[in-house]
């Protein structure tokens, strides 16, 4: 008989390895889902996991997983603050969208005036834009006692709808022959978010990214806010207690990842996507919560994170034009990753014991 | 000699690290009630739930009226003629007392039926109870009923009664024992562990004395001296707590008319409470569990907001502040709750001393955390306040509720307060660790701050108050003398009958 005992203390060792097991598990299964799709799973494990960083083209691959993966961190460790505190922002794909429209907004309002000035006050309606579509469904729990998952969750259908509006009407370029999508802001210099180094793959969202883990980093390990966001996720009791408001956290909770996923929405807007058009968003905003449990909520777990995500897209869309692996089984590995983190993840505070049934 | 009913032989049960059981044995006869000693973390738990099924043992053998016993789960258990009443409830509030008791039946009747028998065992056994009432509207006492009914529905030949009198008023008991006595009489064995020594005296045929997991005696409790028994499960010398009789200084801590609505469905609102607190004063506070003490609790420390005039502290109105604001005016407090409450479970001592130490210690400047101070602090504690623990980084689960308790005590004691709110000092905390908080409280209050003690342990308040007051129904009668107030008194206070000047005034 298999039994789970608890452990004292959380396993050191096992809070490390169970990322790592869960990624090997995550590849044993995965080959043994592509054998069954009639592909040699050691090459196909190969193509996503190996080919982007090693291959002869890794030089063109490299710079797309910065592309992939700084969204994915920025919004992420938005979302790791309000998930460490029991604060659950699923809509970030919605808080995305209206920052990347907010930004883009008053880009394409100023066009063409060129002002050094452009591009930060983009930056600052992204992360405001993205900030308010958090603060409904924020507002709306403290005031009313609604949940904020199904709130956050049905505004990004909302800001979808708000997308498709703006690219095929106050948004769309009047000199684009009536084609929906907004002006190109990869081709106005103010307003473009270029790479900063040729051929990197390095914009400011990559930046950013980087920023927000470093300030992630220093929050949760030296700052009060830190401590009372893990403090109301472990023992909401015990931070009433210590004097956590709990009303005011979740909006700042929601705040942070509200402003930083309409932050993302804005370097992408501006940059690799470069316009607002209808289908502009790709589930960053979902795959980010995938990130963020990945990285087990831990600014350095969340890069390291971002970055094996990213992989996974950049590796799967090679396997798919070299393949032709179905776009689905890509997914399918995406959820197995979370799933298997997830099952592994009980490891960390609980030990398996074989014992003899007395009896049974 | 006569045919035991229980019998047990050698049982032992370690857990990683511990032995909870090693080589006990045990007799119990058909109606005998027998007394189960010790302190927290002695191993009584663990025997009683091999008892009941809930514990595979390592090694030992039970017999059950002569056959082989080994229950591998509470089902097999209670087939056999076994049944428990625990301490903790496993009751729904939102279902009525005839639905609870049927949730728990393998094969429940129609409800019709089920209320019917248990309206004629609780008749029969003088535990009136009516079984369409909802449980959330029980007192504890009631509560218990139920439990007790729950279990004699069962017909059961042997009876486990896990610490039955912690929650109930001293008039509770007398009928509950009385029940118990008459159980006895028609042949159902009682096991009662408890730590109450009177009680055993008064109750129990034998008793058997476990100290770390094995058994240290046996003795014939109503032959033996309480004092004799708390050496036995000692183990030594029982240290009393002393005090220095001091006079009441100034007025510290005024209650002006607290009032506040319940905190959650079942809760209890307070009502119109009014008192004042000197230095050096320790006011305890008696009454049943669910009279509102968690909301006078979280009332003073700040969880709870008031009014700014219903609470006031050093003639500050202060009872919309929060609780570090509340702090900083010297006010501590330290909840009920040791997990999850006055400590986060999963984060180090390290952290906990921050929890509630942060404004006082100065632990943060500018929001950012001193983690070295944070850590001197929790050592502080430890070696003060003798916690047992390997290291400051151990998390607050793996110590012993003992430990923890001692730790979030000296954590506030540490800060140095004007004013001390503790609930449930020493609520499942071994004799030696309640002794030493105890000391500590009196300590405190010796140096001039002013303390209110909420206890459901009445000889504990006896023990360090100077004055002593019933919370009942959310209300706060006038505090009397601690000194010379006879157990009668106590239980009619608890009860809610207020002694005579309430009818005075009435006439």
């Amino acid at each position: 008989m298999i039994t789970l005992e608890k452990r004292a203390e959380p396993s050191r060792i096992w809070a490390i390895a169970t990322p790592l097991l869960a990624v090997v598990l995550t590849m044993v299964v995965g080959g043994i889902l592509f054998a069954g799709l009639g592909k040699d799973p050691i090459e196909t494990i190969r193509t996503i996991f190996w080919d982007p960083l090693f291959s002869e083209f890794a030089w063109y691959y490299r710079p797309q997983l910065l592309i992939k993966g700084a969204p994915l961190v920025l919004i992420a460790i938005g979302l790791s603050f309000g998930f460490r505190a029991g604060i659950w922002n699923i809509g970030a794909e919605g808080q995305y969208i209206i920052g990347a429209i907010c930004g883009a907004a008053v880009g394409l309002a100023l066009y063409p005036m060129e002002s050094r000035l452009i591009f930060p006050l983009m930056v600052l309606a992204g992360a405001l834009g993205g900030l308010a579509w958090a603060m409904i469904p924020g507002i709306l729990r403290v005031k009313f006692g609604t949940n904020e998952i199904l709130v956050s969750l049905m505004l990004v259908y909302v800001a979808e709808q708000l997308l498709a509006s703006m690219a095929l009407g106050a948004l769309r370029n009047p000199d684009g022959m009536g084609f929906p999508g907004s002006r190109n802001l990869s081709q106005y210099p103010s307003a473009a978010n270029l790479e900063l180094i040729a051929g990197s793959g390095m914009h400011w969202g990559v930046v950013a990214a980087f920023i927000a883990v470093i300030f992630a980093y220093v929050m949760l390990a030296r700052h009060i806010f830190g401590f009372q966001v893990r403090l109301s996720g472990q023992s909401p009791r015990a931070a009433r207690f210590a004097g956590v408001n709990p009303g005011r956290l979740v909006l700042v909770c929601l705040g942070i990842s509200g402003a930083l996923a309409g932050l993302a929405g804005l370097f992408e807007v501006a940059g690799p996507s470069g316009q607002i058009s209808i289908d502009f968003n790709v589930g960053y905003g979902f795959t980010a919560i995938i990130v963020a449990f990945l990285g087990r909520l831990h600014p350095v777990g969340i890069l390291l994170a971002g970055g094996l995500m990213a992989l996974t897209y950049i590796g799967g869309e090679i396997a798919q034009s070299n393949l032709g692996l179905p776009g689905a089984a890509i997914q399918l590995l995406q959820g197995m990753l979370l799933f298997f983190l997830l099952a592994v993840d009980v490891l960390t505070n609980y030990r398996i014991v074989l014992s003899k049934g007395v009896n049974a | 000699m006569t045919q035991s009913l229980l019998s047990i032989e050698g049982l032992t049960k370690a857990y990683p690290g511990v032995v909870a059981n090693s080589n006990v044995s045990l007799d119990i006869a058909p109606g005998e009630i027998h007394a189960l000693l010790g302190e927290n973390g002695a191993g009584k738990s663990t025997l009683v739930k091999a008892i009941y099924g809930l514990v595979n043992p390592d090694s030992g053998v039970m017999w059950f009226n002569g056959l082989r016993f080994a229950p591998n789960e509470p089902r097999a258990a209670r087939a056999a003629g076994v049944a428990m009443v625990f301490q903790h409830f496993s009751l729904f509030d939102a279902l009525n007392v005839a639905e609870n008791i049927a949730l728990g039946m393998e094969n429940p009747p129609p409800l019709r039926e089920v209320s019917e028998r248990v309206r004629t065992v609780s008749n029969q056994y003088g535990l009136p109870l009516d079984p369409s009432r909802m449980v959330g509207d029980l007192s504890a006492g009631e509560r218990q009923r139920v439990e007790i009914i729950r279990c004699l529905l069962q017909d059961p030949k042997l009876l486990i009664m896990d610490e039955p009198t912690s929650v109930l008023t001293p008039q509770e008991v007398e009928i509950l024992f009385t029940t118990l006595r008459k159980l006895s009489r028609e042949g159902t064995a009682i096991l009662y562990i408890s730590h109450k020594l009177e009680e055993i005296r008064q109750l129990c045929d034998n008793a058997t004395v476990l100290r770390m997991g094995q058994v240290v005696g046996t003795c014939d409790p109503k032959a033996t001296s309480a004092r004799k028994m708390a050496e036995l499960m000692v183990g030594g010398e029982l240290h009393v707590p002393t005090r220095s009789g001091n006079a009441p200084g100034d007025i510290i801590l005024s209650l002006n008319g607290l009032s506040a609505p319940a905190q959650h469905q079942f809760g209890t609102p307070l009502r119109n409470i009014s008192i004042d607190l000197r230095r050096g004063e320790i006011l305890g506070i008696g009454g049943v569990a669910g009279n509102g003490q968690d909301e006078l609790v979280a009332a003073l420390s700040g969880e709870l907001r008031t009014k700014p005039e219903m609470v006031s502290l050093k003639n500050a109105n202060i009872g919309n502040l929060a609780p570090n604001a509340r702090r900083a005016l010297g006010l501590c407090v330290s909840p009920e709750e040791r997990n999850g409450h006055a400590a986060a479970p999963d984060m180090s001592l390290t952290e906990n001393a921050l929890l509630s130490g942060q404004t006082r210690k100065n632990l943060t400047s500018k929001g950012f955390l001193k983690w070295d101070l944070a850590k001197t602090f929790a050592a502080e504690i430890v070696q003060t306040f003798d916690v047992r623990t390997p290291s400051v980084a151990n998390t607050a689960r793996s110590l012993s509720g003992g430990n923890l308790q001692k730790f979030v005590i000296g954590r506030e004691i540490l800060q140095d307060p004007d004013v001390f709110v503790v609930n449930q000092p020493t609520w499942g905390v071994d004799a030696a660790a309640a002794a030493s908080i105890r000391q500590a409280i009196l300590n405190l209050a010796s140096q001039g701050a002013a303390v209110i003690v909420i206890s459901q342990d009445l000889d504990e308040l006896m023990e360090i108050s100077d004055r002593f007051a019933a919370l009942n129904a959310g209300q706060l009668f006038d505090p009397r003398p601690a000194q010379g107030l006879s157990v009668e008194e106590i239980g009619l206070m608890l009860g809610g009958a207020h002694d005579l000047e309430a009818a005075h005034a009435n006439v």
